[in-house]
Order: structure tokens, then sequence, then C-alpha cells
């Protein structure tokens, strides 16, 4: 009877083991393949290559640059530095207006252009997303 | 004036209450005697000078008493009188006091509700739960003090966040703080329970209540909270896997494993270690979730600004929590020998234990989701975001070895059960998977899973059920909570599949068509109300022949100066149709997203009734005693 518990509990011990380094290794897998990286239009500027990644643009929304068209939304993201042009078809939050610190999700057409598929909404006006605020202090 | 002037001298008189109750306690530990009853006066005593404290905050809020800095800051004298008083815990320095009222009210109703116990273990809890109550209390006082005094007073408050002034998120933060907090009383009681060596069947059976109300509150308060991003947020959805909503989650998951686990503890009196690690777990995410959404640390879109140092002060005060209850866990704590360990491969412990593992592995998933973009822009200042394609890929396929444990292990016996004479559970898979082939046979993308999973689902779904028609009232707490649950994966499965959406700029008077619906911007009205304007927009969807007239709204409110849109919702058992509309930049165009949502409101019951099996486990022990 001793050698079957040994057995067991060895088994037991083995498969946790096993399981343990099957999901470390899943979660590290799937993190590289579904993390968003934040730039800011400055840092568009300056990179060398880009790929077809998701990725997440964040600075303000420049003044007179929002234009609504039937069916999609055009705006300039700024981080007083370098300017991107967003083109957005989709559901705007509340908060989006010109001036206000805004983040578009989408992918990159080329360097300074950008296609939206996501505006992110605050819940407070006075809120700005701090990479935002690390864009803008940084100028 | 009057009201803060009271508030804060309560608050301070509180604190100084805590002296007292420490040194009756510990008078009171070393004798023989009974439970002094000094101990439980000054409890009530500190219980009653936190309420009016508490009080003397709401009554500020009633009177807009702008002398009062949290009140300038969230309040305003147009606000109707509902939002007055829920503004009292909308902020920060509110919801901190109404946390310190329920850390009170919970150790002085444990003093009360546990007289037939050892009053060693009685006052050790309470001294636990003391350490926690003077952190707050301090925290309160020094960085996050409601009544802080503002001169010369301004005659007009900031106003409160107008996406807040909502009925569901008035009574959201009290609902998941008795939830949150009542981890606090766990903690403190599993503590108390291993330096005196009682982690006994009797305890078990006591603390288990105490999980299974904090549970329910818990659970309540995500739904709430989840009901509200749905409706208010104006994205037709109810979970983004947010930081934000991580962080409820988490304690959840914890706190859904340990009320498992404690369900073996008490019917066979193994796993302490496992249940003591769980207690702890559930207070420290608890407590995380509070740092974590008032830091600022976490982007998120539920960030209100805020203050980062109060979130040091949080994060140094949980350490020392941790490193206090991982010394008691590893000094005092005796692995249970007593009772032979061993586990059988069938048996209703096993299939629990699984299962415990599962949702550890969802807890550390999430966990991992939430925390490494912080990690990663402290030590390489990248910043990121990890999306929902992250949970979903690591737990949707997880669920399915879930969900059928959760269907067989209810029907096996303790110790030792085998699967002779359980044939029919096999029939019911076929019968499960075939069902699900037919409801995803047209549906293209990932058939292979989505079979599998709503398979799974659907097994759950039917053997609850014939377990409810054959067994009747046996186990119903725990068969309505399963039943919940694999509703709840179903209405979120099917609800994902079968949605269809439109999105669309239009002018008053135009129309739009694609292939599915037809939408009518027919007119656009104004009305005057006390603190906003509104302006409810009409319109007509043709969809399949039958025509339905939707009037989402647009609040321009007065204080602070903000525009909301409140989403139109016609809910039948089937589905819901959601509309929203927005403005940009007061253009004539108008940006409407206009949604049919399957089974919503199944998802908003399933929780209700998952929540309903934890009541129900909660009065079956009352008669049964």
């Amino acid at each position: 009877m001793y050698g079957r518990k040994v057995k067991l509990r060895f088994f037991f011990i083995v498969a946790i083991i096993l399981s343990v380094i099957l999901s470390v290794f899943l979660v590290l897998k799937s993190l590289e393949e579904n993390v968003v990286y934040f730039k800011s239009p400055s840092d568009i500027k300056s990179l060398g290559k880009f790929g077809n990644e998701k990725i997440r643009i964040g600075g303000m929304v420049k003044q007179d640059s929002i234009k609504i068209k039937s069916n999609q939304v055009n705006f300039i993201i700024t981080d007083l530095k370098s300017e991107i042009n967003v083109t957005y078809s989709g559901v705007v939050p509340n908060l989006f207006s010109e001036g206000k610190g805004v983040v578009a999700e989408g992918y990159l057409k080329d360097k300074i252009f950008f296609e939206a598929t996501k505006i992110l909404a605050k819940h407070d006006e006075n809120y700005m997303p701090p990479e935002v605020k690390a864009a803008l202090e940084n100028k | 004036m009057l009201y803060s002037f009271i508030g804060y001298y309560s608050l301070i008189f509180g604190l100084f209450i805590s002296l007292p109750i420490f040194f009756f306690s510990i008078k009171n530990f070393k004798t023989d005697a009974v439970l002094d009853p000094k101990i439980i006066t000054f409890s009530f005593i500190q219980l009653f000078l936190v309420i009016i404290s508490f009080l003397g905050l709401v009554f500020s809020f009633v009177y807009s008493d702008f002398s009062n800095e949290t009140v300038f800051n969230n309040s305003h004298t147009t606000k109707p009188l509902f939002y007055k008083i829920s503004g009292t815990w909308g902020n920060h320095e509110g919801s901190l006091l109404l946390w310190l009222v329920v850390l009170t009210l919970f150790i002085f109703l444990f003093l009360i509700k546990s007289k037939g116990l050892l009053k060693k273990y009685r006052i050790l809890t309470l001294l636990f739960q003391q350490i926690i109550i003077i952190g707050f209390f301090i925290f309160l006082i020094k960085s996050s003090n409601p009544f802080n005094y503002i001169f010369p007073i301004p005659n007009e408050g900031l106003g409160l966040n107008p996406i807040l002034q909502d009925p569901a998120l008035a009574i959201h933060p009290p609902i998941l703080y008795l939830g949150y907090v009542g981890s606090s009383i766990i903690f403190s009681s599993v503590l108390a329970a291993t330096t005196l060596d009682y982690i006994t069947k009797e305890w078990a059976i006591h603390i288990k209540s105490w999980i299974l109300i904090s549970w329910v509150f818990l659970t309540l308060g995500i739904l709430l909270g989840s009901i509200w991003a749905y409706y208010e947020l104006g994205w037709g959805g109810f979970w983004f896997w947010d930081p934000v909503e991580n962080v409820s989650l988490m304690p959840w998951l914890a706190l859904t494993t340990l009320l498992h686990s404690i369900i073996i503890l008490e019917k066979k009196s193994i796993l302490s270690s496992w249940v003591i690690i769980l207690s702890i777990a559930t207070f420290t995410l608890s407590m995380c979730g509070t740092f974590l959404v008032r830091s600022g640390i976490l982007n998120s879109v539920h960030t209100f600004a805020n203050d980062p140092e109060r979130g040091l002060f949080i994060l140094i005060f949980l350490f020392i929590l941790i490193f206090i209850s991982l010394f008691i866990f590893f000094i005092y704590h005796k692995t249970d020998n007593k009772v032979s360990n061993s586990f059988f491969l069938l048996s209703k412990e096993t299939s629990i234990l699984v299962n415990n593992w599962f949702m550890m592995y969802f807890l550390s998933v999430i966990l991992i989701g939430t925390v490494y973009p912080i990690f990663l822009e402290v030590i390489s200042s990248q910043k990121i975001s990890v999306g929902p394609p992250f949970y979903h890929k690591l737990i949707i396929p997880f669920l399915i070895p879930f969900l059928i444990f959760m269907a067989i292990g209810p029907q096996l016996k303790w110790i030792k059960g085998g699967l002779e004479g359980k044939l029919n559970l096999l029939i019911f898979f076929i019968i499960s998977l075939l069902i699900s082939f037919f409801i995803v046979k047209n549906f293209k993308d990932n058939f292979l899973i989505n079979t599998i999973l709503i398979g799974s689902a659907f097994y759950l779904f039917s053997i609850t059920i014939r377990d409810f028609l054959l067994k009747k009232l046996k186990n119903i707490h725990q068969n309505v909570a399963h039943f919940g649950f694999s509703l709840l994966i179903l209405s979120i499965l099917l609800n994902n599949i079968f949605s269809s959406e439109l999105i669309t700029n239009l002018k008053v008077g135009e129309r739009f068509k694609n292939d599915k619906f037809e939408i009518v911007f027919n007119d656009l009205k104004k009305f005057e109300q006390k603190n906003y304007v509104s302006f409810k927009g009409n319109f007509l969807i043709i969809h399949n022949q039958k025509k339905d007239e939707l009037k989402p709204e647009l609040r321009v409110y007065n204080q602070p100066n903000i525009v909301t849109s409140e989403a139109d919702i016609k809910t039948n058992l089937f589905s819901d149709k959601f509309i929203t509309m927005n403005t940009v930049k007061n253009e004539e165009y108008f940006n409407i997203r206009y949604q049919v949502k399957p089974f919503m409101i199944w998802i908003w019951v399933s929780v209700l009734l998952i929540s309903l099996g934890g009541i129900l486990s909660l009065n079956k022990k009352k008669y049964e005693k």
C-alpha cells in the first residue's frame, strides 16, 4: 500500500509541475502576441520600420482638426511636436473633443496616417491618460 | 460646517477608542474568564462614532456645505437629493470612510455572532481586525481626510461626474465594499485561528457564513458595475477586461475557491493550509483592488484623476499586513497530519480541488495581464496594454474541463466514488454536444472550440436541471449556483456569437441601410431638466419588416460641463436592442451605434442566480441547526 501511495504522490507532483510549466509557457506566448504598445506621434516619427501590429497612439486632439462625414471621423493627434492623421469609423466617447487627451487604438498605414479601430473613453473630464501626460511633458 | 466638525471629531475619537479595546482585550486574553463585555461595548462605541462621522459627511452633502472640500469637489446645489447622498461615497475620501464603516460594523457583528466559540479566538480576531481598522483610521485622517475645510467658502460646488449620477452606480460601491471588506473578517479570523491552532470543523462552519456573505455581496457588486457599464458607457459590452474590472474579479475568484475549499475542510478536516493561503490572498487582493483603483497607477478606462501618494500608503500598509500574515502562517501553522491525507482520483474533493487549481490558473492569468504592464513600465519604460484577446485565449479553452468537472463533481461521493452506473452522464454529454453542434452549425469561425465549449456549458446546464428534478431540494444551493454559472457561460457565448451592430454618422432626417438593418433618424427634441439639458433623438429601426422606435438621449450637464449619452435599450427575453448617439464637435452629424445583443437579460439573471445559491446556502445552515 505504501508503494502505491508514494507512486500516486509522485504522479501528482509531476502532473502539477508539468501543468505549471505549460501554463507559464502559454501565458508568456500569449502575452507576446496580444500586447498593445503605446506610442506618441513623436515615437512614430522616429520609428525605423513598422509592422502590422495593433498599437495605441496617445496625445491631444488638435484644435479645429475634427472632421465628421457620414461614415467616418477624421482628426489629428498631436503631442505638440509631431502630428498624426487619424481616421476612424465607429463610436466616439463622450469626452472626445478638441484640445482634450485622447487614446486611439488601431493600425498604422504609414508614418502620418493611422486607422483607428477604437477610441478609448475616460470617465473624468480632468483626466489625462498617464501616457499622454508623459508624452506632453516630454515635449 | 457643523456636520463636518462633528464628523471629523468623531473620526478622531473613533481612533482613540482602539486604545481601550486593545487594553481590555489583552487583559482579558490572559485570564480564564468569559469575554469581557467592555470589549463589545467599546467596539460598539467605535462603530457608533464611525457611523456618526459618516453621517456627518452625508449631511454635509445633503445640505451642500461647500466649506467641506470633499463636498465642494463632488457636489452641486442643483444635483438631485439621491445623487447628493450617493456622492458621499462616489469619491476617494468618502469611499474610504465607507470602508471604515463596514470594517467596524463587521467586527462588531462578528463579536455578537461568535458567542459559542473559543474566547481567545474571538479576542485575537478582534485584535487583528483592529490593526486593519487603525491603519484605515490613520490613512483617512492623514492623507484622505473627508472633512478638509476650505476658506473662503465657495458659493457653488464643482459637481459630481455625471457619468456617476446613476442609480446602479449609486449603490454599486457600498455593495462591492461589503464584499471586499467582508474578506477582512475572514483574514483576521484565519490569522487568529492559525495562531491558536483552532482550525477545526466548528471553526469552518462558523467562518463559512462569513465567506458566503462576502461572496454574495461581491458577486452582486460586480454585477451592478457590469450592468452600469453596459448601459452607461455606450459600448454595449458588459466586461472589457479592464484593470479596474479585473481587480474586482480576482478577489471574487479567490473567494469562490475559498468557499469550495472550506466545504472540504468542514467535511473532511483537510486542506487547512490551502484555506489559510486563500483567505490571506482574498484580503490582499481586495486591498490591492482599492490600491490599484485609487493610486492612478493603472491605465484604465475607469480611472479617475487621483493622487499617487495615497497609493503609496496603502501599498506600505498592505506589505505590513502580508508580512504579519506570512509570519503567522509559517511560525504557527501545523499541517493536518491527524487525518489521512490521501486523495482518490474520483471523488468529490478531487473534483473540487481540480477546479480550485483551474480557478487559481484563471486568477494568475488575470493577475499577470493586469500587473505586467505596470511591471514593464517600471523596468523598461515601455508602455503597453493587454487586451481582451489575451484573456480570451488563455481562459476560454480551460473553461471546457472546468465546466465538465463542475457537472460531474457533485455527482460523486466524498472520499471515494466511482463512475459505475453513471453511464447516463456520458449520454447527457453526447446529447449536449449534438445540440450545440446545431446551434453553431452556421457559424464559421472557431467552429470546433465553440461547439465543444457550448456543449460543455449545455452539459452543466442539463445536469443541474436533471438534479433539480430528481433530488428536489437536496443540495439546492449548490445546484442553483452551478446552474446560474452554466447559464452565464451559455448566454455570454451565444451573445458573443450572435451579436450584430451598425455604426454610422447621421444628420436629422437622414436614413442609412445596410444588409441587415435600416435606420431612420426622425427628429431631435430638446428638454430642460434641473441640472442638465436633454436632447432626445427619435430613431426608427427596420429589421426583418419589424419596426422599432428607439429614443437615445444626450445630456449636457451644467456642472461640470460634460456631455453624456444615455443608451435606449429595448429588452425582451431573447435579445436587447441597444442604441446610443453622440455628438462630435457640435456638428450636424450624430454618431450612431445600434446593436442587437441576444440573451443579454440572461447574463444578469444568471449572476443573480449564482448569488441566490449563496443566499440559499446561508439559510440552509440556519434551519439545520
